[in-house]
């Protein structure tokens, strides 16, 4: 027995199901059990530990060293299970097979690249809110703004071809519930999986995409040798699968913050160049990517506690992102704070690489809005849609007061 | 020649050397030993034993020296140690007194600027690599041979040197590759006989290549058949004009925000704008993520940050305050 091993403290064991529906509809009381019940938890219905509190789960997300994504990064162990597709290039690549696809995508979704993307979809936002507007003053925020506008602006700007994009949504679910147990949300999407599978890894060959967007930019950078031809479809495809579903979420979110802080959205009214920032918050607030898994590349002590290697470790974005410790009065969606060092994003080597398309997706929705939106609130109860990873919703019914 | 400030070819975009910047962080000199005839390797640790930021192989750093003088080194060490940086540095008789400074002067426990990582020169996937190192570039070269044989990939290394006793690394690539490294001192055997060497031209493979200048114009004949991006390549050359990183406090004019605020040589320019009251987001404040991004309207950015190309450095229409600084006096920022 290793020095480390006799020392080991015994971590509080909880058999709460972090993917049972209720769990999933309203995460924050199971967050809030398992920030207090210490810095890892054992959660024995999955046999894995649990990291909930933002210092643990920073600490995860940087070291990758110890916590490898390659196994995958859900609760299935690509040690012994056999993934239900081919292993994305850069979400569940560990350094150094994870190095080129990375820097390649990284360059292409830079800031200084997506510059010229910004007026396009400032234009897109406005004309998006203007339709919107004028065909009444109550609607569903979730399709008619949250859905609606990255699915006009980003499938564009990967150069993605008009037929069956009604698919990119179906798919983002079924690719995020995947990260969960197989449970009955699994279930539910089997009979789709190889249909919309197909029509994804269709999607990514060179010939259906535009010449001038993001997919195009990758088979470039195969065609330089930073990246093989096998590699190229699947760093495409990564783009479809995480880039979509993922920002309509943390629009939802933004919406649904601003509809239920008033006095907020008039400040974001008086300074609309915080819309970045309020989005981040927005990000931080609700947390549309909820868990991440990593697995034990070697036994690891964490405050004590040893999570044996080869093991899997749940980190819990959301619970991070709250966590007293780290941030004042959690809870509430701020604009005067500063969310800067958020795990909603990840950290670390798999940090989010589509955040700052995401952020300017957002400002030139909230920047439309704002112009043209006196008031946003609910008419109605907003309806989350359960799924194993995304904080998901199904609708968000709201009247706007057009602003005079 | 060696080990002052390097420009990459990878493949295309070559842009011109940049100004060498400075300290995104303060590191400790943690040991600092002779490894060849010449070569001294500095370990490099956080003085509050912090991670450092991820690098890849090819990737280099600024370090700034004591004096103000800055200049870049390959990072030779292990990636999987995430608490050390190790270079290795070539005394130049003919340079500038940056590598006389780290040989003569730099001692353990001093404390250096470090700006960076970044991978200007990075392993592109292969099944096969030849690599090519010329003296002191090893030291890029190293990482890259771990990680060829990490990714099962087929390689060979060809590496000369002016003596046997130059050559740094040696013994151990040798001990531990055996013949797929071919060691040629030139005293004892002559230049390198790249042409035999490289062979027929490979679809499968990439050559990767770094030395001095007179060994990159050699390989870059012997490979002029070679397919287009196979051949990958950095050298040093003669630093460009550098100005010196500024020891003295800068302004910062905010000029949305309408404040101007200074920026003492010991908090970032994210810290002090905070401070004045704007509001810049951040995340890994390590100059990695981007998300600081901020415009400039005036002056002149010292850039530090892992993400600009130089060809973006040089337009000099954005920063990343979380660890860059600035040239001049002054910087209006659209904050």
């Amino acid at each position: 027995m290793t020095e480390a091993l006799e020392r080991a403290v015994v971590p509080p064991a909880s058999d709460a199901d972090p993917f049972a529906h209720d769990a999933l509809l309203d995460p924050e009381p199971l967050h809030r059990a398992l920030r207090e019940a210490g810095p890892v938890v054992y959660l024995s219905r999955y046999d894995v530990h649990a990291l909930a509190r933002y210092e643990q789960v920073h600490a995860a997300l940087v070291d990758w060293q110890h916590f490898e994504s390659g196994s995958g990064v859900g609760l299935a162990n690509f040690r012994h299970e056999t993934p239900w597709r081919p292993p994305s290039l850069l979400l569940e690549a560990d350094p150094p097979r994870h190095d080129a696809p990375r820097r390649v995508l990284r360059e292409i979704l830079a800031p200084p690249a997506l510059r010229r993307l910004r007026e396009t979809w400032h234009s897109v936002a406005e004309e998006l809110v203007d339709q919107v507007l004028s065909a009444g003053t109550e609607f569903d925020g979730f399709a008619a703004l949250a859905e609606a506008f990255p699915l006009r602006a980003f499938p564009d700007a990967v150069g993605l071809g008009p037929d069956g994009r009604e698919n990119l949504l179906p798919y983002g679910n079924m690719a995020f519930n995947a990260f969960g147990p197989r449970n009955d949300l699994v279930a539910a999407d089997a009979h789709r999986v190889a249909g919309l599978s197909a029509w994804v890894n269709a999607q990514c060959a060179r010939e259906k995409l535009g010449e001038d967007g993001f997919g195009a930019r990758i088979w470039e950078a195969a065609d330089r040798g930073e990246l093989t031809y096998e590699q190229a479809p699947l760093v495409v495809r990564s783009l479809l699968t995480a880039g979509v579903d993922t920002t309509v979420h943390g629009l939802a979110a933004c919406l649904y913050a601003f509809a239920t802080h008033p006095e907020e959205w008039q400040r974001l009214r008086q300074r609309p160049e915080l819309a970045r920032a309020a989005f981040d918050e927005a990000v931080r607030w609700q947390s549309p990517v909820q868990t991440f898994f990593r697995t034990a590349t070697t036994d690891i002590t964490v405050a004590g506690t040893v999570i044996p290697a080869d093991t899997k470790i749940l980190m819990f974005l959301g619970a991070a992102n709250r966590d007293p410790a780290r941030w004042t009065d959690p809870d509430r969606f701020d604009l005067t704070r500063d969310p800067s060092g958020h795990v909603g994003f990840g950290m670390g080597i798999h940090q989010c690489i589509g955040q700052h398309v995401a952020r300017l997706e957002a400002e030139a929705l909230l920047t439309a809005l704002a112009r043209r939106v006196e008031r946003i609130e609910l008419v109605g109860t907003p309806q989350r849609h359960p799924n194993n990873t995304l904080r998901s919703w199904a609708s968000l019914p709201v009247r706007v007061q057009p602003a005079a | 020649m060696v080990g002052t400030s390097m420009v990459a070819d990878a493949g295309s975009g070559v842009g011109p050397g940049r100004p060498a910047p400075g300290n995104a962080a303060t590191l400790t000199i943690s040991a600092k030993e002779g490894i060849a005839e010449g070569v001294v390797s500095l370990t490099l640790t956080h003085p509050g034993g912090a991670r450092l930021p991820d690098w890849t192989p090819g990737s280099h750093i600024d370090l700034v020296l004591p004096d103000g003088t800055t200049r870049q080194y390959s990072l030779c060490g292990d990636r999987w140690d995430a608490h050390t940086y190790r270079v290795a540095v070539l005394r130049e008789p003919a340079g500038r007194g940056g590598s006389a400074h780290v040989h003569d002067r730099l001692r353990p426990g001093d404390r250096v600027g470090v700006g960076g990582p970044r991978n200007q020169f990075p392993l592109v996937p292969s099944e096969k690599y030849l690599f090519i190192a010329g003296g002191i570039g090893i030291t890029p070269l190293l990482p890259m041979v771990r990680q060829a044989e990490l990714l099962g990939a087929d390689w060979q290394l060809l590496y000369g040197g002016r003596t046997r006793a130059s050559m740094a690394f040696r013994e151990e690539l040798t001990a531990a590759h055996g013949e797929r490294v071919q060691v040629v001192p030139q005293d004892e055997l002559g230049l390198l006989d790249l042409a035999a060497w490289l062979g027929t031209p490979r679809p499968d493979t990439k050559v990767y290549c770094c030395g001095p200048a007179p060994l990159l114009a050699a390989v870059e004949a012997a490979c002029v058949a070679w397919p287009a991006h196979a051949l990958r390549t950095e050298r040093f050359t003669a630093a460009v004009q550098t100005p010196p990183v500024r020891k003295a406090p800068f302004e910062v004019e905010l000029r949305r925000t309408g404040r101007t605020v200074t920026v003492t040589p010991d908090v970032s320019v994210l810290e002090a704008v905070r401070r004045a009251g704007a509001e810049v987001l951040s995340s890994c404040e390590q100059g990695t993520c981007g998300t600081c991004l901020t415009p400039v309207l005036a002056g002149r950015p010292d850039h530090r940050d892992s993400i600009l190309a130089d060809h973006e450095r040089a337009v000099n229409d954005c920063m990343f305050p979380c660890v860059s600084r600035s040239c001049g006096d002054r910087l209006v920022l659209d904050l």
